[in-house]
């Protein structure tokens, strides 16, 4: 206890001598450690990508999506399908073409396994719990939660045969 | 240090004795094995065995509670306007409160009363009437949702109400004050044989629950207490107490009990049944409120109906008879086999039991004392079947555990006493903390009662909790009754006063509790599926904003062009289709609650902004990590200036 309280006096100190320096300038608008972020991020390039760019293709996941092979070719009645179901339940936050909320799904199918996708779609909250890339990428989209928009198995596939469009 | 290991250490074998205990106890060792606070545990995570459903008495709400731990789970608006929930705020459900004397926003809910299949409690309702301004609810427990109201005409102090009839073929609601029918000017002291009161059967569809007055029983100018269904043999018939037989109107604590005995008025609804379908009854003009909640729309409807179906009790020879019984009876309470039935004599010293097999047979032999305008009088003694002499002092209400033992409960000597039918003798007593006015055992009014468990529910607190001023919440207090004896298990407070309660096994109604809204079914005219159809829409000076949210966002979230003087519509669908993740909003100033709304669900509140500037609006139910960040701006122009109307999301409007 004695210990905690002396830390704590440290921290308090530390905390009030940090505060004493006023600002230099005053601009329009203020930019807050916005240089710090950016050298920041030049740093963590060099070591390594975002996640959501980083390619995992033996990553299946958590969920009931234990295997899954895709046909060589796109199901293009079924891809509809999955542009329709995107539309109603996903655009809120992922646009086809740009990060949004979330990540694009551009690209997807070539970065993640085919039940990686199915398993973030239908059990979203334990990946984003267990799931080290699914972690990761909670982390990279500001915490942003992926919803579970509680799709049916028929229309997760769906989606994920429209994901095999977008390139 | 030391000690406290010690004591968590002798804590824990405590806790192991128990558990233990629990698992070798005898189910049927009777309520005096084992620790009270065992009985009532529910483990951190795991489910009460029973639901309750409390009446909120003058909250005008239902409350939901788990038993044996006496949590709270809900408090359901169903009479009153409830900020939390947009009940009685939002566009949607405003209609719900509507009646004949325009919007109310507020009434004394009583009785509650689940639906019945064959006898037995199904789950599919909850039934509680409205006190005040006469009124009856329906909630759906599959949403556990106020779905439907219908206004009582004719009626004053709908208090004999809500009850329901083996196969929820009617619930009844019977007036507590007579008055003139129809309505009109004249003078109070002329009460005596001019007013009149009107017993209500009310039609409920099998299939989706909606209510229609099918007929109205025009009856004496009694006050009608409370009322029970005859169930196995006597289903087909109801069962109403009265006090002021005496018809008086001024100083009732005094000229209300006058008599030595009142009535039970026992009225076989299917001989009036018949008659009606017959072409049988009059048609009367009225003006009452039904209103009705659509689950696709999420709109609720009022519609104002315009006659009434009434019939003179002396028009259907056989319906109704009335048997004397001592002094003011409340209640009026049918056993499960449907052959007793127990009158409750306010200021009486004994209870009275009458019987159904010789009510039928004085009927039959014509046992009659005389009659009250007309409606035969049955001859006391003749429909008799046993008196429980002094039970206590007060009796108000019983119940049954369907082995054949009564529980009343007495308000003045602040008890609950158990009795046995037939025998009619006084077998256990257990004090009440304080003025018991009802009591509930699940399934109590059907054929099938769940007899573990009975809930009183107290008048009065004083200090059975910490002090909170001079209003205190009022009490209620769980016996077990498994045993021979009944044993206190818990105090629990509870919201309003609470009159009566119904309750059932958590498993009749836990599987068919419905977790969200399917977007796809969602038919509100202002529904926005997605938010690529969001959009803000002017017309004239009103504006419908199509709005939408989704962790942790709303679409849009920067709108421009409002103007002072405007009537903005923010009608908002949550598109989030997971269990419990709804979404709140609220903006700075609007005259009225925020919004909860439920995923899948669309609802609508009204803006006017008063002054130019840009306000704010936000996510007030935390949805999520960013749920500080789900917030929104509106610029509100001068009247007259040209600012274009435009929204956005993620995007600089300018």
């Amino acid at each position: 206890m004695r210990t905690t309280l002396k830390l704590m006096t440290i921290l308090f100190t530390a905390i009030l001598m940090n505060c004493g320096g006023k600002e230099e300038k005053k601009k329009e608008g203020f930019s807050y450690e916005k240089q710090e972020t950016s050298t920041k991020k030049e740093v963590k390039k060099e070591t390594s990508e975002p996640p959501s760019q980083q390619i995992d293709l033996t990553n299946k996941g958590i969920g009931p999506i234990t295997s899954l092979t895709l046909n060589d070719a796109v199901d293009e009645k079924m891809a509809a399908h999955g542009a329709e179901v995107f539309k109603k339940l996903c655009t809120a936050c992922h646009r086809a073409d740009k990060k949004f909320i979330g990540p694009s799904p551009k690209g997807i199918t070539e970065r993640r396994t085919p039940e990686w996708i199915m398993n973030m779609i239908l059990n979203p909250v334990e990946m984003t719990q267990k799931d080290p890339l699914a972690k990761a990428l909670l982390m990279e989209f500001n915490g942003a939660p992926m919803a579970n928009q509680s799709l049916s198995e028929e229309d997760a596939r769906a989606v994920l045969e429209y994901f095999r469009t977008l390139k | 240090m030391k000690n406290i290991l010690k004591s968590m250490v002798a804590l824990l074998s405590i806790l192991v004795a128990f558990t233990s205990c629990n698992n070798t106890s005898n189910q049927n060792a009777g309520a005096l094995s084992g620790s009270a606070a065992e009985k009532v545990y529910v483990n951190p995570g795991e489910h009460d065995e029973f639901y309750a459903f409390i009446s909120g008495g003058f909250s005008g709400q239902l409350s939901v509670y788990g038993l044996p731990s006496g949590r709270l789970f809900k408090v359901i608006p169903v009479f009153s306007q409830d900020a939390e929930k947009a009940y009685g705020y939002n566009e949607e459900t405003k209609p719900m409160l509507n009646t004949s004397h325009g919007f109310v926003p507020w009434d004394d809910s009583h009785h509650p009363d689940i639906s019945q299949t064959n006898g037995v409690i199904d789950g599919r309702w909850v039934f509680i009437n409205g006190n005040n301004t006469p009124r009856i609810a329906k909630i759906d427990l599959s949403t556990f949702e106020t779905t439907e109201i219908i206004e009582v005409p004719n009626s004053a102090g709908n208090h004999s109400s809500s009850f329901v009839t083996e196969n929820t073929e009617y619930v009844v609601a019977g007036t507590r004050f007579s008055v003139p029918i129809p309505q009109k000017d004249m003078p109070i002291k002329d009460y005596k044989g001019n007013f009149k009161g009107a017993l209500s059967f009310i039609s409920v569809d099998p299939e989706h629950g909606h209510m229609d007055i099918k007929f109205q029983l025009i009856m004496p100018g009694f006050d009608y207490d409370l009322s029970h269904p005859g169930r196995g043999k006597s289903h087909g018939w109801f069962f109403f107490s009265t006090y002021n037989t005496e018809e008086a109107s001024t100083l009732m604590e005094v000229n209300a009990s006058q008599n030595d005995k009142d009535f039970i008025a026992a009225v076989n609804w299917k001989k009036i049944e018949e008659y009606v379908n017959n072409g049988g009854g009059t048609m009367m003009a009225a003006n009452y409120a039904h209103n009705v909640y659509d689950e696709s729309t999420h709109t609720a409807t009022s519609t104002m109906k315009k006659e009434v179906l009434t019939v003179n009790p002396l028009d259907v020879p056989g319906a109704v008879y009335l048997m004397p019984t001592p002094k003011s009876p409340h209640g009026c309470d049918v056993d499960p086999t449907g052959e007793y039935i127990v009158g409750s004599g306010k200021l009486s010293a004994n209870l009275t039991v009458h019987s159904f097999t010789k009510m039928l047979a004085a009927i039959e032999n014509e046992s009659f004392a005389g009659d009250a305008y007309g409606i035969p009088i049955i001859d006391f003694e003749a429909s008799l079947a046993g008196v429980v002499e002094q039970p206590g002092l007060g009796p108000l209400h019983t119940e049954f555990d369907g082995k054949g033992n009564a529980y009343t409960t007495f308000f003045i000597s602040s008890e609950v006493v158990k009795w046995k039918l037939g025998t009619w003798e006084v077998v256990d007593r257990q004090p009440c903390y304080y003025s018991v006015g009802h009591l509930m055992i699940p399934g109590g009014n059907s054929q099938k009662p769940f007899g573990k468990y009975v809930v009183a529910m107290n008048k009065i607190t004083k200090d059975r909790y910490l002090p909170t001023g001079p209003e205190v919440t009022q009490s209620a207090q769980l016996y077990d009754i498994s045993g021979d004896k009944m044993e206190l298990l818990l105090d629990f407070p509870t919201v309003g006063e609470p009159h009566y309660a119904a309750g059932c096994p958590a498993d009749l109604i836990k599987p068919r509790s419905k977790k969200l809204f399917k977007l796809e079914e969602n038919n509100h005219p202002y529904a926005t599926k997605n938010e690529a159809d969001t959009k803000v829409v002017r017309e004239g000076k009103d504006v419908h904003v199509y709005m939408t949210t989704i962790r942790s966002h709303f679409s849009p979230d920067n709108i421009e062009g409002i103007k002072v003087g405007d009537k903005v519509y923010f009608h908002i669908t949550n598109l989030e289709q997971d269990y419990d993740v709804p979404h709140g909003v609220s903006m700075i100033g609007a005259n009225t609650s925020e919004l909860l709304i439920m995923p899948g669900q669309t609802e609508t509140f009204v803006w006017e902004p008063k002054q130019v500037g840009v306000w704010p609006f936000y996510c007030t139910d935390f949805c999520s990590a960013l749920h500080q960040e789900m917030q929104g701006y509106v610029r509100v122009s001068a009247a007259n200036s040209s600012t274009p109307l435009r929204w956005s999301l993620g995007e600089d409007i300018e």
